[in-house]
């Protein structure tokens, strides 16, 4: 790791892209236009489940106005029987994810696309869109899809020899469980049930594309990666990627929704069928209905402990609802649920269920929020059971530097026991509880990741910086480059400019997600730095006539080092920069690389919530959260990913559910219906950061983005049952509920 | 259709524009006149993306008619600084972080200087309940409210000087 001076590593600057978005000036993706612009609209399955016999679009096409439409046709097939993966997503089921093929397998599910001169005329097109469906029974819930009699989905899906909604099945196993849990003194067993719940990106998913009559392609989109869409889009046009330049509008949000298209290869379709530049924007009921909420989950995890609090065994089994297509998040699920424990024996087991709904796509620490929530949920009864207090017993099985994760790794340097060692010594842990309240604490863990990453950094003629890398900017990344571009030249920060390039202008890089930008992208973005400082330092050589062994590089300028140090007055970046031409050209370097050493997080939360006897409301009134972040480049953001992962949290366990009606359509496909955490909803949201530096990192950078909506589920659970006595197994804890649980134990 | 003829003041300029009796006020703000620092979150009302000012009253400007402007002011997040001038609510946003995506911003900056206009101490609560039409996905609205207090508090210091 790097030692610097941290004159900018760890402040509080202005965001790059600040003043853009404070102002209105941001340009997300639909505030684009382009000259000759036409809008495309989406007709929707009205069936949960039903084959297509047939499309009729001749009315649509007849109708002034209309310039295409586009139906699963003029998509790329991808057949069932040959994987194509890409990342974790499978062509096979993204060309059936954006336009339905056989068959409609969800309400909402795209069966045509129309694009026309209004939005007006566009909608009336697909009105006038005839299909002929086969209409056929359907299945939402995990225990009525994985009924023996349940209605298939996919025939080619085969589980155990058998057709089946089971579309895979993932083990992690360490020691032997059973051995284990013969030596435990205390054995818990309970299940749980959590409901979807969306991403609920603030910003819809929108798209500008224009195909030229040549084939080249300038998409515009909102997306957690250009790389992604570019790719995918290639895949299910047939357009090369060579062709397709995505540019990346500033995203409004997308905690994962936004690693996969839906609108894009359509929008292309419609453009090059047109002629036309074509832009598409989803309303907010199309995003609940046809987006990728997470899965809903049905668990039960069993843990054994000897007298002494040492746990010994851990099973846990987490069905997942994939929506229509397989791919539901069970790797977050059955991997990150004992991953905060030095467990010797654990078997953890994950299905994947499809069902009638719409794809599942990632949401924060996909899967991991669901393991969590019935682990950390058992271990409060084990502590109870015990006699221990929740958080020593954590304390006592915390994973360490050289425990064996089920999962597979061995920890390097983790600050997991730190983040327990700070919440038990926190105030908060030990102030007073009013009446009808009560406290819960729980703990997450998240695996972050590294992948590739491409930056590009050039000094300008007057002797400044401008940074390019290749993932959207979801959170503040910008801002922490910044930060780390100036420490690592020593200038000031607001002489860097960070920018994310198109594919056309940067190398590949990976999508935002997963809790890797910040990991990967500061990797590239120092090692191209330390490139333009050693060019900076044989600049300077050459300047004065010396070694560039016998310069270096301290506080934004050349200093002659050694036998020559007072030898020659520094050279300062802005003169190095002006002599760039004479000394050997233009000042800039560039890296490319796949990155690795990205370590797990993880995360201690302390909730304390308030119940309401008559209404049935459950408001969290304090809540801190304790993290171990690495290293902090730019807290302020650390800090909003903190609370925006809790505020998240808050939501899925406390209002926030897909309901359906009895013709298998979402009932609340609305954000009036569909309840997010308001602002007075919530308390502020206390944070805690912890930084025991990442060793495989130049900063000590972790992940922080995902760990922290990994713990809420749990701890709110447990404050809910400290303060009423009860427990609850199911999520949301919603007001009814909450009131029918109260009502019959009055009963 | 024949279209409507409306003529309105936008941030205290006189405008003019066409627009279809049944358009929304947010779609001719974004697509007619090209101020697009306005979003567009749900078009139901119930995410304040899209809130303006008219006559100093906040709205959401996807429940408003277009024509409902004929005579009236209306004020935009494109209106709130002057010059190169960052209002104090604008500045106090980003020193404090209260933005991630920011696609929430312009409406809740609105909003919230609608509140300081009419409310220059406001409590913590009454931030809070001002500021419940506007969702933020990100924040968890902690630093947004943190920055609404501030700038309150710095807005009165310096009245008072
Ligand atoms: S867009 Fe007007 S309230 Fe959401
Ligand atoms: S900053 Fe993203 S919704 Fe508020």
């Amino acid at each position: 790791m790097n030692v610097v001076s941290n004159k900018w590593i760890g402040q509080r600057t202005i965001r790059p892209d600040g003043a853009d978005k404070v102002t209105g000036r941001a340009a997300y993706a639909a505030d684009a236009t382009m000259p000759g612009m036409i809008w495309g609209k989406i007709l929707r399955s009205p069936h949960p489940h039903a084959r297509i016999r047939s499309i009729d679009t001749s009315k649509a096409e007849a109708l002034p106005g209309v310039k295409a439409v586009v139906t699963a046709k003029d998509i790329v097939d991808f057949p069932v029987d040959t994987p194509v993966p890409l990342g974790i997503q499978d062509m096979r089921w993204m060309c059936r994810n954006v336009m339905a093929r056989e068959k409609a397998l969800f309400h909402g599910h795209p069966v045509a696309a129309v694009a026309a001169t209004t939005e007006e005329i566009a909608a009336e097109a697909c009105r006038l869109i005839e299909v002929d469906y086969e209409v056929l029974p359907w299945v939402i819930e995990i225990e009525d899809a994985i009924r023996p009699d349940a209605p298939i989905l996919h025939d080619f899906l085969r589980f155990e020899g058998r057709p089946s909604n089971i579309a895979g099945k993932l083990e992690h196993r360490l020691g032997d469980v059973e051995a284990g849990f013969a030596e435990a003194d205390v054995v818990i067993e309970r299940s749980f049930a959590t409901r979807p719940v969306h991403q609920g990106y603030i910003e819809p998913h929108a798209c500008l594309v224009s195909v030229a009559p040549d084939g080249k392609t300038t998409i515009w989109s909102s997306s957690q990666g250009q790389f992604m869409v570019r790719a995918m889009t290639s895949l299910l046009t047939g357009i090369p990627q060579s062709d397709i330049r995505a540019i990346p509008a500033e995203i409004g949000g997308g905690f994962g929704g936004k690693t996969i298209i839906y609108l894009e290869p359509v929008a292309v379709m419609l453009s090059k069928k047109s002629g036309r530049p074509v832009k598409m924007v989803m309303t907010r009921e199309e995003v609940m209905r046809a987006t990728g909420p997470t899965s809903a989950s049905r668990s039960t995890v069993k843990i054994g402990a000897r007298r002494d609090g040492r746990i010994v065994a851990a099973q846990g089994t987490f069905y997942l609802q994939a929506g229509a297509l397989p791919g539901s998040p069970i790797r977050g699920a059955a991997g990150c649920a004992f991953a905060p424990y030095d467990i010797p024996n654990v078997h953890s087991v994950g299905y994947d269920v499809v069902s009638n709904r719409s794809k599942v796509a990632a949401y924060r620490a996909p899967g991991a929020p669901i393991g969590a929530y019935a682990v950390e949920c058992v271990l409060d009864e084990l502590a109870e059971a015990l006699g221990m207090d929740p958080l020593e017993l954590r304390l006592k099985n915390a994973a360490r530097q050289g425990t064996k994760a089920a999962h597979g790794p061995v920890y390097p340097r983790i600050g997991f026991a730190e983040t327990i060692e700070a919440a038990l010594a926190h105030p908060h842990y030990k102030a007073p509880l009013g009446k009808r309240q009560g406290r819960g604490v729980a703990c997450g863990f998240w695996f972050n990741a590294g992948g590739e990453s491409s930056a590009q950094v050039n000094v300008t003629e007057d002797g400044n910086v401008v940074v390019t890398t290749g993932h959207p900017d979801i959170g503040g990344s910008r801002a922490s480059i910044a930060n780390i571009t100036a420490e690592l030249l020593g200038i000031d920060y607001r002489r860097v400019s960070v920018l994310i390039g198109d594919t056309a202008t940067i190398g590949y890089s990976n999508l935002t997600g997963g809790s890797r930008v910040l990991f990967a992208s500061a990797t590239v973005v120092t090692q191209s730095v330390e490139k333009v400082i050693t060019q900076l330092r044989e600049r300077a050589a050459k300047i004065w006539g010396i070694d560039p062994d016998a310069v270096k590089w301290e506080d934004g300028q050349a200093l002659p080092a050694g036998d020559n140090a007072g030898r020659f007055p520094p050279l300062t970046l802005k003169q190095l920069a002006a002599k760039a031409s004479e000394t050997g050209g233009p000042i800039g370097a560039g890296v490319q690389l796949n990155t690795t050493g990205a370590e797990g997080g993880f995360a201690t939360h302390i909730c304390d919530v308030e119940v309401d006897p008559e209404l049935g409301i459950v408001r969290v009134v304090r809540y801190t959260a304790f993290q171990d972040a690495g290293r902090a480049i730019h807290p302020g953001y650390v800090e909003g990913q903190m609370q925006g992962g809790v505020a998240q949290g808050i939501g899925w366990a406390l209002s926030e559910e897909y309901v359906y009606d009895r013709q298998g359509r979402v009932d609340n496909a609305s954000f009036l219906d569909y309840r997010m955490p308001v602002c007075s909803d919530l308390p502020m949201i206390d944070t805690v950061i912890i930084e025991v530096p990442n060793p495989k990192h130049p900063q000590g950078v972790r992940g922080v983005g995902e760990v922290p909506i990994v713990p809420p589920l749990a701890a709110i659970s447990n404050a809910v049952y400290n303060a009423l006595g009860r427990r609850f197994y199911s999520l949301p804890m919603s007001p009814p509920k909450v009131l029918a649980t109260l009502e019959g134990a009055a009963a | 259709m024949a279209k409507l003829h409306v003529s309105t003041t936008i941030n205290g300029e006189p405008v003019e524009f066409l627009c279809s009796p049944q358009q929304s006020m947010l779609e001719v703000l974004r697509n007619t006149l090209g101020l697009t620092g306005t979003k567009e979150g749900c078009g139901t009302g119930d995410c304040g993306a899209c809130s303006i000012t008219l006559d100093g009253r906040l709205v959401c400007s996807c429940l408003m008619l277009a024509a409902e402007a004929e005579g009236r002011e209306i004020g935009t997040i494109e209106g709130m600084a002057q010059g190169d001038r960052l209002h104090p609510l604008q500045r106090k946003f980003l020193e404090l972080a209260a933005l991630q995506c920011g696609i929430c911003t312009p409406g809740v900056l609105v909003a919230a200087k609608a509140l300081l206009d009419r409310n220059p101490d406001p409590t913590e609560t009454e931030v809070r309940y001002w500021l419940a039409g506007n969702l933020c996905r990100c924040t968890g609205y902690d630093k947004i409210v943190r920055a609404v207090l501030e700038t309150a508090a710095e807005m009165r210091e310096e009245a008072a000087r």
